[in-house]
């Protein structure tokens, strides 16, 4: 029997894994699929991660070697090249390895670190061949930063995330030009830093309010159409516009690598994708905890860490002497506030900051806190937008007695 | 002549407006002093850090980046000599990989073994 046994060597993994080491768990093991630790980290060579937790700016790469350093320090055992397969309700864990088969492990507490994936081309359902040259942009980062191969000239992209924005300069760099990037949505989900660093610094057009409509080439991509859509976020056809290229890059969104989740019977937020959880990042499965990625999408590796943090004390709390849960106060997301994590709060004996995303870009924002439909309190906020993770603290004062909080927001388009 | 600029400095991404006169820059819409420093930058000689990889001997890659902002019009040139150079391993993270172009080194960003 193992005391904690952390799914995932990433920033959430190492994170949760030190703040459990950290709380007084010392019999602790951290699986992970990849040769290595750190996660995606390891590809996203560009700079910018850092400047919440060490108050300087890192690359993906030295941001995940502060944490690997700190996990060989404490001697926590890692399983590398590791695949979990299975874990149960009451925290059986199956993993295979090269070098020790098919394995089991019992543990006293789990914390899911499992990241997430991007959405893929079949998720979109564009019309059109399956012509080689189409990637997303997660995986070109792979080929260009770890593999050193290109895996094209001509590039379009279609989707304005960070890793796609990110991409763009990263290609320009390495001598390809990007035609254009086509943004569904009239913003950009991405970060305004990386509209400006990745696109405006090389002239690289963003294209809003219009999508990729059809592929052409058989062996090889040849080009793409384009239009612009309408509010309703249909194509519009007299806009149609073909753009010669031989490589399509796809930064459509991430999706949370649940499927272990679901085996486990946990259940999960049809918004964020992940597993509802309480403060402690406590899933529904008891001792079965869930950060970062995999709970839900986060803009800033930084955050991620904070999060890890909290599921690595509260799930050494669990196994040390078990965590108060008392109370079981919703938390309901209203107007246009998407979701909440955590979902729900078990304890009135503590604050607890709520993250939320919003569905569209707000200005002069009123952020609403009611409890039990009575006016709690209210925020504003000049702007919020959907690529930017909002939060706010409920106090234990505010959180007494309470039934359930609903927290909305409203303002101009 | 007045400017907007996106401040790239943290992920806020502030909009700044910036004001030139007579070679002294007057900022606006700032949440902190870095936003000041970078409008000065970027309107008098705008900087970037650059990231990118240098294929060891034996074909690994090796993320790079410059130590220090350089100028953004050396940014192509900069570039050219990242993807000439080359290096052994076993490396470690600060290793310099190029000394002193426009400034700044060429420095790894992570330990890559043999």
């Amino acid at each position: 029997m193992i005391d904690l046994v952390i799914i995932g060597g990433g920033p959430a993994g190492m994170s949760a894994a030190i703040a459990a080491y950290e709380a007084g768990i010392h019999n602790l093991l951290i699986l992970e699929r990849d040769e290595k630790l750190g996660g995606i980290l390891q590809q996203c060579i560009h700079n910018g991660f850092g400047l919440h937790k060490f108050g300087e700016e890192l690359t993906g790469p030295e941001y995940a070697s502060r944490y690997e350093k700190r996990v060989q320090e404490l001697n926590i055992p890692v399983k590398l090249n590791t695949m979990v397969l299975d874990i149960t309700e009451d925290k059986v864990i199956t993993a295979t390895n090269a070098e020790d088969g098919i394995f089991t492990i019992p543990a006293k507490a789990i914390i899911l670190a499992m990241g997430c994936r991007e959405r893929s081309k079949g998720a979109l359902s564009i019309p059109g061949h399956r012509p080689a040259g189409i990637f997303s942009a997660g995986t070109a980062q792979k080929f260009v930063n770890m593999k050193g191969y290109m895996p094209g000239r001509e590039v379009v992209i279609l989707g304005s995330g960070d890793i796609g924005l990110i991409m763009a300069r990263r290609m320009t760099l390495e001598g390809a030009t990007i035609k254009a990037v086509c943004e569904l949505m009239p913003y950009s989900g991405g970060l305004a830093r990386n509209i400006e660093q990745c696109l405006n610094d090389f002239n690289i057009p963003l294209r809003l309010s219009h999508t990729v409509v059809n592929i052409h080439g058989k062996e090889r991509l040849t080009g793409v159409t384009i239009a612009k859509v309408d509010q309703r976020r249909k194509p519009i056809p007299e806009t149609e516009e073909y753009i010669p290229c031989d490589t399509l890059l796809l930064s459509v969104g991430l999706i949370p690598e649940n499927e272990l989740s679901k085996s486990a019977g946990i259940s999960l937020d049809g918004i964020t994708g992940g597993a509802k959880v309480d403060q402690n990042r406590q899933t529904s499965a008891s001792g079965i905890f869930s950060c970062g990625n995999v709970l839900h999408v986060h803009d800033l590796v930084d955050f991620v860490s904070d999060e890890a943090e909290i599921a690595g004390k509260s799930a050494s709390l669990y196994i040390q002497k078990g965590l108060a849960q008392n109370v079981d106060i919703k938390l309901v997301p209203a107007g246009k506030v998407r979701y909440t994590v955590p979902q729900r709060i078990t304890s009135e004996e503590e604050d607890v900051r709520i993250f939320f995303r919003v569905s569209d870009v707000v200005k002069n924002a009123v952020i609403r806190i009611e409890k039990d439909g009575k006016l709690l309190s209210e925020k504003k906020k000049i702007r919020v937008a959907p690529g930017e993770m909002e939060s706010l603290l409920l106090s234990a004062e505010d959180v007494k007695g309470a039934k359930e909080i609903t927290i909305s927001l409203e303002g101009e388009q | 002549m007045k400017r907007t600029l996106t401040c790239i400095v943290c992920p806020l991404g502030c909009t700044l407006e910036a004001e030139v006169t007579n070679g002294s820059v007057h900022v606006t819409g700032n949440t902190c002093k870095r936003g000041v420093a970078y409008a000065e930058s970027e309107c008098i000689a705008p900087k970037r850090v650059v990231t990118s990889t240098v294929r060891s001997q034996s074909g690994k890659l090796v993320p790079v980046k410059t130590d220090s902002p350089i100028p953004k019009e050396k940014i192509s040139e900069c570039m050219k000599q990242i993807n000439a150079a080359s290096c052994d391993l076993p490396i470690s993270i600060g290793d310099v990989i190029i000394e002193d172009i426009f400034g700044s080194n060429i420095v790894a960003t992570a330990n890559v073994p043999i």
